[in-house]
C-alpha cells in the first residue's frame, strides 16, 4: 500500500515541479510549487518524520509561499511572452549542467544501492515531536539560538531594502 | 550542562549579537544617534580583547560539540573582528557623505560579525550552515543598500540569487556527506569518511558552495558587480571578514573531515582552482579601469593565492593561509578606504583611474597610505603582502608542487602591472581639471595611518627572529591530529 | 517494498528540475521559486537519509534549512521589490546574471 501512496505523490511532485518551471504564468508556478511543498509532506510522514511534514505545511505552503504570491500581486508581474525567445548557449548549457549533475548523482548513488536497505525500524522513535524538541534545546542550542538572530537581521535588512523612500536622508 | 562554560568559550560572537539587538533597539527609540555607532565600537574592542586573550589555548569544543574553539579558530576570530573594527571606523564617515547612513547598518554588521564567527568555529554541518547563511543574508542586504541607484539594487539581486542557488548546491553536499557517514559532526564525518561516491560527490558539492564564498574561479561571477555596487567601506567589508571567515572554516573542514584517502587527491583539485583563480583574476584585472572592479579581480586573484596554501594540505600550508588573509584583510581594507575617500570628493567620478591623476601630492597622507597599500597587494617588499605570499608559495614549494607556486610567482608578478598603473595616474600625470579634495575627518585619518603602519609593521615582523606571530601560527599545526579529541 | 534510493531519485531529479529553472527562467521571481524547490529537494534528501541511519541529525538540519528558507525568502523578495522600483521589471536578462 504505501508503495503506491509512495509512487502517487512522488509522480505528483515532479510533475508540478516540471509544470512550475514551465509555466509561463507566475501565479500559477507558484501554486504548483504549494502542490509540490504539499507532497513532499506526504513524502515526509511515509518517511516517519510527522513534525517536518506539520512544519514544510505551515512554514513552506502555509508563509513562504503566501509571502511569494502576495509579492506577485503587490509587483503585477505581467505574463512572460515567451518561455524560449531563441535558442540560446545558456539553455543547451543549463540542459547540460543539469543531465550532469543528475548524472553524477544516480551514478553515486547506484554505486552504494545494496548497502542500503529497507528504512530502518529505528525511525519509531525518531522524527516526534518530543525527540526533536528534546535535541533542540540541549545539543543544538547554539544553532537554535543563532537562527534567532538570524530571523532578526532577515527582518530588520528586509525593512531597509524595501521601505520606499526613508525620509532622513533627505533631511541631512 | 555548562553553559556558562560555553558562553565564555564564543563570547566574542555573544558580544556582538547582543550589541546587534542594543543597536536595533536604540535606533529604534532616536533615530541617527551617535550612540549606536560608539555601541558599535565598544562591543567591537570588547570582541577583539576576548578573542585576542584565547589566541594562545588550544582547540576545544563547546556547546556540546557544536563549536571549536582556541587554536586557529581564535586567530580567525582576530581576523575578523580586526576587519570589522575598521570597516566600522571608515564606514561611519563614508555613509553619511553619500547620504546612506542608516544605524541599521551596524547592527546587520555586528550580526554578521556573529555569524562569521560561528562559521570559522563550526564543529558541525548545522554550526557551518547556519553561521553561513547569517553571514550570507546579512551581507545580501547590505549589498543593496543603495537601493535607490540601479546599480545597488542589482548588485543585491545578482548576489542574492546566485547566493541562494550555491546554498543550493552546499545544502546537498551537506545531505550527502550525512548519507554517506550518518553523522553532521565535522570530527566524526572525517573519522568515517570513506571513498565512496555518495561521500565524494557530498564533498564535491560542498565544496562548490564553499568556492563561491570565497569567489574562486570558476564561481566568481558575482563578484565584481556586487563588489561596484556596493557602498565601497562595506565592500572592503565584503573583500575580508567573509572572505577571512569562509578560509578559516575551509581550513577547518578539509584538515578534520575530508583526510587524504588513497585515490583521493584533494590537493590536485586545490591547485587547479587556485591557478584558475590566480591567472584568471589577474589577466582580467589588468583591463580595468574602475578601481573597485579592479580591487574586485584583484580580490579573486588573492583568493587565488591563498588557495596554493591550501592546496599545499600541510600543516606549514594551513599556517600560511592564516598568515595571508591576515595580511590581506590589513591591506585590503586601507586600499578601499582611501579610494572611498576619493570616491567621496564631489565633480568627478574618482573610481575612474584617469580621473586619479595628479591626486597623489593634494592630500600626501591620503597618497603615500594608497601608495603603501597598493605596493604591498603588488606584494613588493619589505610589506605585510610580501611576507604573506612568500609564506604561502614556501608552503607549496615544501609539498612538492612547485609548478604551482611558480605559476603564482608569475601571475603576481603581472599583477604589479595594474597596481603601479595607479600610482603612475596618482603622482606622474598632470590633473585634468585643479579640483579641490576634501578634509577627511581625523578618526578616518587615523585609521587609514593605522592600516598602513601595520602593513608595515607585520612585513617585518614575522622575519625577525623573535617574531611572537609566526611562532603562534606555526603552533596552530596539525588539525587532523585533534580530531579524536573533538568528537563528543 | 519501498527502498531509500527511491526517495534519492526523486530529490535528485527534483534538485536538477530547480537548477535548469534557476538557469533557463528569465523572471527573478521564478528562478528564486526555483531555488527554494532545489533545498526543498534537498530536504527530502536529508529526511531519507535520517530515515536510513535512524538518528534525528537529518531532520534537525531540515528544521534549520527551514528557518533559513524563510529568512531568504523575506531579504529575497525585499530586494525584488527594490530592483522593480528601479527597474520596473524583474526580468533578470536586463541584468545578465552570469557577466564575467
Amino acid at each position: 500500500m504505501t508503495v503506491y501512496i509512495f509512487i502517487v505523490l512522488a509522480v505528483l511532485a515532479i510533475a508540478s515541479a516540471l509544470a512550475m518551471v514551465i509555466n509561463k504564468n507566475v501565479v500559477n508556478s507558484a501554486l504548483f510549487l504549494v502542490l509540490n511543498m504539499v507532497s513532499l509532506a506526504g513524502i515526509y510522514l511515509l518517511l516517519n518524520a510527522q513534525f517536518l511534514a506539520i512544519i514544510q505545511i505551515l512554514v513552506y505552503a502555509g508563509a513562504i509561499m503566501v509571502l511569494f504570491l502576495f509579492v506577485i500581486m503587490l509587483l503585477n508581474v505581467e505574463q512572460e511572452e515567451k518561455l524560449f525567445d531563441k535558442f540560446r548557449v545558456k539553455y543547451f548549457l543549463a540542459f547540460l549542467l543539469g543531465v550532469a549533475v543528475t548524472g553524477q548523482i544516480f551514478y553515486s548513488l547506484a554505486g552504494v544501492t545494496d548497502m542500503l536497505p529497507e528504512i530502518s525500524d529505528k525511525m519509531a522513535a525518531v522524527g516526534t515531536v518530543e525527540a526533536v524538541g528534546d535535541v533542540l534545546f540541549t545539543t543544538y542550542l547554539l544553532p537554535f539560538e543563532l537562527t534567532a538572530i538570524l530571523l532578526t537581521a532577515a527582518v530588520v535588512g528586509a525593512l531597509m531594502i524595501a521601505q520606499h523612500k526613508i525620509k532622513r536622508t533627505e533631511e541631512i | 550542562m555548562d553553559y556558562l562554560g560555553d558562553i565564555q568559550a564564543f563570547l566574542p560572537g555573544v558580544i556582538t549579537a547582543l550589541a546587534g539587538l542594543i543597536v536595533i533597539v536604540i535606533e529604534s527609540l532616536k533615530k541617527d544617534s551617535s550612540a549606536t555607532f560608539w555601541v558599535t565600537v565598544l562591543s567591537l574592542v570588547a570582541a577583539l580583547f576576548f578573542s585576542i586573550q584565547s589566541l594562545g589555548t588550544g582547540l576545544d569544543t563547546a556547546f556540546s560539540g557544536m563549536l571549536v574553539h582556541g587554536g586557529a579558530v581564535a586567530f580567525g576570530n582576530v581576523i575578523i573582528v580586526v576587519a570589522t573594527l575598521f570597516c566600522v571606523f571608515i564606514s561611519e564617515d563614508y555613509l553619511k557623505g553619500i547620504n546612506h547612513y542608516y544605524g541599521e547598518t551596524y547592527a546587520l554588521i555586528l550580526f554578521a560579525t556573529t555569524g562569521m564567527m560561528c562559521l570559522a568555529g563550526s564543529n558541525d554541518l548545522i554550526t557551518l550552515f547556519i553561521g553561513l547563511e547569517t553571514m550570507s543574508i546579512c551581507l545580501y542586504v547590505m549589498a543593496g543598500l543603495i537601493k535607490d541607484e540601479k546599480s545597488g539594487a542589482e548588485a543585491a539581486l545578482k548576489y542574492f540569487l546566485l547566493g541562494a542557488f550555491s546554498t543550493g548546491f552546499l545544502l546537498y553536499g551537506m545531505a550527502l556527506i550525512y548519507g554517506a557517514t550518518g553523522t553532521t559532526n565535522i570530527s566524526a564525518i572525517g573519522a568515517a569518511a570513506s571513498t565512496d561516491l555518495l561521500f565524494l560527490a557530498g564533498a564535491a558539492l560542498l565544496l562548490v558552495g564553499f568556492l563561491f564564498k570565497v569567489s574562486a574561479v570558476p564561481f566568481h561571477m558575482w563578484t565584481p558587480d556586487v563588489y561596484q555596487g556596493t557602498p565601497t567601506t562595506l565592500t572592503a567589508y565584503f573583500a575580508t571578514a567573509s572572505k577571512a571567515a569562509t578560509f578559516v572554516a575551509l581550513i577547518m573542514v578539509l584538515s578534520r573531515a575530508l583526510p587524504v584517502m588513497e585515490g583521493l587527491n584533494w590537493q590536485m583539485v586545490f591547485s587547479v582552482i587556485a591557478i584558475l583563480t590566480m591567472v584568471f583574476g589577474n589577466i582580467i584585472a589588468l583591463v580595468q579601469d574602475n578601481l573597485k572592479r579592479m580591487l574586485a579581480y584583484s580580490s579573486i586573484a588573492h583568493a587565488g593565492y591563498a588557495l596554493v596554501g591550501l592546496a599545499a594540505g600541510t600543516p606549514e600550508g594551513y599556517s600560511a593561509v592564516l598568515f595571508y588573509m591576515f595580511a590581506y584583510t590589513i591591506m585590503n581594507i586601507g586600499a578601499f578606504g582611501v579610494i572611498a575617500y576619493y570616491e567621496r570628493n564631489k565633480g568627478m567620478d574618482f573610481s575612474e583611474v584617469q580621473n586619479l591623476a595628479g591626486l597623489g601630492f593634494k592630500k600626501p597622507v591620503m597618497g603615500i597610505a594608497l601608495s603603501i597599500f597598493l605596493f604591498s597587494l603588488a606584494g613588493i617588499p619589505p610589506l605585510v603582502g610580501f611576507a604573506g605570499k612568500y609564506y604561502v608559495f614556501a608552503a607549496a614549494i615544501n609539498a612538492e608542487m612547485v609548478t604551482l607556486a611558480v605559476i603564482g610567482v608569475l601571475a603576481s608578478a603581472a599583477s604589479v602591472y595594474y597596481y603601479l598603473r595607479v600610482m603612475v595616474y596618482l603622482y606622474f600625470r598632470e590633473e585634468h581639471k585643479p579640483v579641490e579634495l576634501f578634509n577627511p575627518t581625523l578618526l578616518y585619518k587615523g585609521t587609514i595611518i593605522i592600516l598602513a603602519i601595520l602593513t608595515l609593521y607585520y612585513g617585518i615582523e614575522p622575519i625577525l627572529p623573535a617574531s611572537g606571530l609566526m611562532e603562534l601560527l606555526n603552533s596552530y599545526g596539525n588539525l587532523g591530529a585533534v580530531t579524536n579529541v573533538l568528537i563528543p | 517494498m519501498l527502498e531509500i534510493d527511491w526517495f534519492l531519485a526523486v530529490s535528485a531529479v527534483m534538485f536538477t528540475i530547480g537548477i535548469i529553472g534557476v538557469l533557463i527562467r528569465r523572471n527573478a521571481i521564478v528562478i528564486f521559486m526555483c531555488v527554494e524547490l532545489m533545498l526543498n529537494a534537498v530536504n527530502l534528501s536529508l529526511v531519507s537519509f535520517a530515515s536510513y541511519h535512524g538518528n534525528i541529525d537529518g531532520q534537525i538540519l531540515v528544521f534549520f534549512a527551514l528557518a533559513v528558507a524563510a529568512a531568504e525568502a523575506v531579504v529575497g523578495l525585499a530586494i525584488i521589490i527594490a530592483i522593480y522600483r528601479n527597474n520596473l521589471s524583474v526580468d533578470v536578462s536586463k541584468i545578465n546574471l552570469l557577466r564575467w
